[in-house]
């Protein structure tokens, strides 16, 4: 893991702790994030964790960019030593996939797509070498996730599965991004999943839908009167297959206020799960399905 | 005391100097593309300049007011009218209960700001009255204004009629446009070659250009540095684990149509970014024109601190010669 600093014109430093994606690069992120945020620098506008990177927005009429970059840089030592765990969440989100929305728009957007012949689905099945689509469906929600990033678009959140690298799913993402995506389309680029929190732009594989809301400017569902966001940083989550039935049974729950999402408090050490995954994992479904 | 929404033109939205704070939840800070314009309109009617008017695109709204009302238009050229008769842009317009503020047609620039006494007074959202479609925040209920509307207005300031800004002092892209911008983030992808032949080629502003992004066509494809991609980014060279996004940072996806994203920008992605344009050409993009040629200049950090500085120093002048 090689950290590596540089300036995003005058306005902004940006910190990428590995160019690969791993939960020790996500941990050392967030630990220097928060560093830079409690050394209260002035001049610092905003500070924008990701999966393993970050940023920081500054006012260069406060400080200089080398000053800061200084600054920055000194904290890296404060967040190598930072303790890998944190108290969150798991919440199960229910995933209908191959629904016919996200179908009609990737058929609208075939000729921006490495294989305009087939389906996003079929073709990120064929390129992890899974015999079927339903076998990579099986793959893709068998295993819990985690929220290593919430942005792009309000309150998307950027998740990576809880398994072995070399059971990690990969799939590039569009040649040209689309210029729609469907509302809360579950969708798949690099080795992320992500739930496309409103429709728009967008540049990932689709491969389903959820009826369940993550994002309410109104705040007028009922888990999200709070704050208009669902998801942060360090949250897990577990995909649950629906069909067609349920999907529309859950979309009149959200609308009728009885919906609530499962979701239970859980504490995630990332030691821990790096030396027994799977017992690791099975903790969180037992937090889960305890909830 | 209220503006009424007659026709909305092409795109009009409502908008201030924007909601700084919730970048990391991807909720970008918005306001006027062009804010040089925007603060400039709104001193000239004697509001504070992160006041809320309307931005619109290529073409002008139709508004008639409640009340008698100090307005300004700035930002891109097109004739305004008031009840038919051609009124001065950069200038406080005196405006009288009933009349209609009526445009005539895009001369240069892409965006007009109208800044009216009081300043638009509608909900904020998160800290700001700025229109956030994508989002659904701020604005009218989250849109563009829409022919009906009708905009409440805040309590007047102090500005007087005929104000007006010196001919100087007003700012649009030059035709071809350069922007500024500086190397870095991920522009080490790209081959030294295709490095300077970015900076070399003549780009075009393409008709996907909004207040999120600005698109470019025209230019020869990037060609990236061999390597076998990083676990997590996908296997296109011009594919990265997915990072925050700068505002005003260049995103090429497949190498071949830069963006630059702007006000309403994603706030992170997984394509690579080549650098970004410097904070002070920043509201030149917002008064580009389809098709525009333009070309990226890469400038250093002391340059693009000089520019910002010089940027600050034209709005103290301008503030200096309405006080």
């Amino acid at each position: 893991m090689k950290t590596r600093y540089t300036f995003g014109g005058d306005e902004h430093i940006y910190i990428e702790m590995d160019e690969e994606m791993s939960l020790d690069a996500f941990f050392k992120s967030l630990s220097m994030s928060n560093a830079v945020r409690e050394a209260n620098i002035d001049g610092v506008t905003e500070i924008c964790p990701a999966n393993a990177s970050f940023q920081v927005k500054f006012n260069p009429d406060v400080i200089h960019p080398d000053d800061l970059l200084e600054k920055v840089k000194a904290l890296e030592a404060v967040a190598e030593k930072a303790e890998k765990r944190m108290n969150t969440r798991i919440i199960e989100i229910p995933v209908y996939y191959q629904d016919p929305w996200t179908h009609e728009t990737l058929m609208r957007f075939r000729e921006r797509h490495q294989d305009p012949s087939g389906t996003d689905l079929e073709y990120a099945a064929r390129i992890n070498g899974f015999d079927s689509v339903d076998d990579f469906i099986t793959a893709h929600h068998s295993q819990p996730w985690f929220v290593s990033m919430v942005g792009f678009v309000a309150g998307l959140p950027f998740l990576y599965q809880l398994v072995e690298r070399d059971k990690q799913l990969e799939v590039p993402k569009y040649l040209r991004p689309r210029t729609d995506t469907p509302k809360l389309t579950v969708g798949y680029g690099g080795c992320f999943s992500c739930i496309y929190s409103v429709r728009g732009a967008g540049g990932y594989q689709m491969f389903g839908i959820t009826p369940m809301p993550i994002y309410d400017p109104e705040q007028e569902v009922t888990y999200l009167k709070d704050f208009m966001v669902l998801f942060r940083p360090g949250d897990i989550v577990k995909w649950r297959p629906i069909d067609r039935a349920e999907y529309d049974a859950i979309c009149q729950q959200v609308e009728d206020g009885t919906f609530t999402p499962k979701m239970a408090e859980v504490e995630f050490d990332l030691d821990a799960f790096n030396k027994d995954m799977t017992g690791t994992n099975a903790r969180l479904m037992e937090a889960l399905n305890g909830a | 005391m209220a503006l009424k929404i007659l026709n909305p033109g092409l795109s009009t939205s409502i908008q201030d100097l924007g909601r700084p704070g919730y970048f990391h939840l991807g909720i970008p800070i918005g306001g006027a593309m062009d804010r040089f314009a925007m603060r400039v309109a709104n001193m000239l009617v004697g509001n504070n300049e992160d006041a809320a008017g309307l931005e619109a695109v290529f073409m002008g709204p139709e508004i008639t007011f409640t009340e008698d009302a100090l307005i300004a238009v700035t930002g891109a050229e097109l004739p305004v009218m008031l009840d038919g008769v051609e009124q001065n842009t950069w200038t406080a317009i005196a405006v009288k209960k009933g009349q209609t503020l009526s445009f005539g047609f895009l001369q240069s620039g892409a965006r007009i700001y109208i800044a009216v006494s009081g300043g638009i007074d509608t909900p904020e959202a998160l800290g700001s009255r700025s229109t956030y479609p994508i989002g659904a925040l701020g604005g009218v209920d989250g849109r563009n204004v829409a022919a009906g509307d009708v905009l409440p207005l805040g309590k007047s300031g102090h500005g007087k009629a005929g104000a007006t800004v010196a001919p100087a002092h007003r700012r649009l892209p030059a035709n071809p446009a350069v922007l500024r911008m500086v190397k870095g983030l991920y522009w080490h992808r790209l081959t030294e070659a295709s490095g300077e032949q970015f900076l070399n080629d003549e780009w075009k502003v393409a008709p996907e250009a909004d207040r999120m992004g600005y698109r470019f066509r025209g230019g020869k494809p990037l060609e990236f540095v061999d390597r076998e991609q990083p676990f997590g980014a996908g296997s296109d060279p011009s594919n990265i684990v997915d990072g925050c996004y700068s505002y005003g940072s260049i995103q090429v996806p497949g190498g071949t149509e830069p963006i630059v994203l702007h006000r309403d920008a994603v706030s992170g992605g997984g394509y690579f970014t080549l650098g970004a344009i410097i904070s002070a050409d920043m509201d030149y993009i917002g008064q580009l024109q389809p098709h525009t040629p333009v070309k990226f200049e890469a400038v250093s950090m002391e340059d693009a601190l000089a520019a910002r500085k010089e940027r600050h120093q034209l709005l103290d002048e301008i503030r200096a010669s309405l006080a």
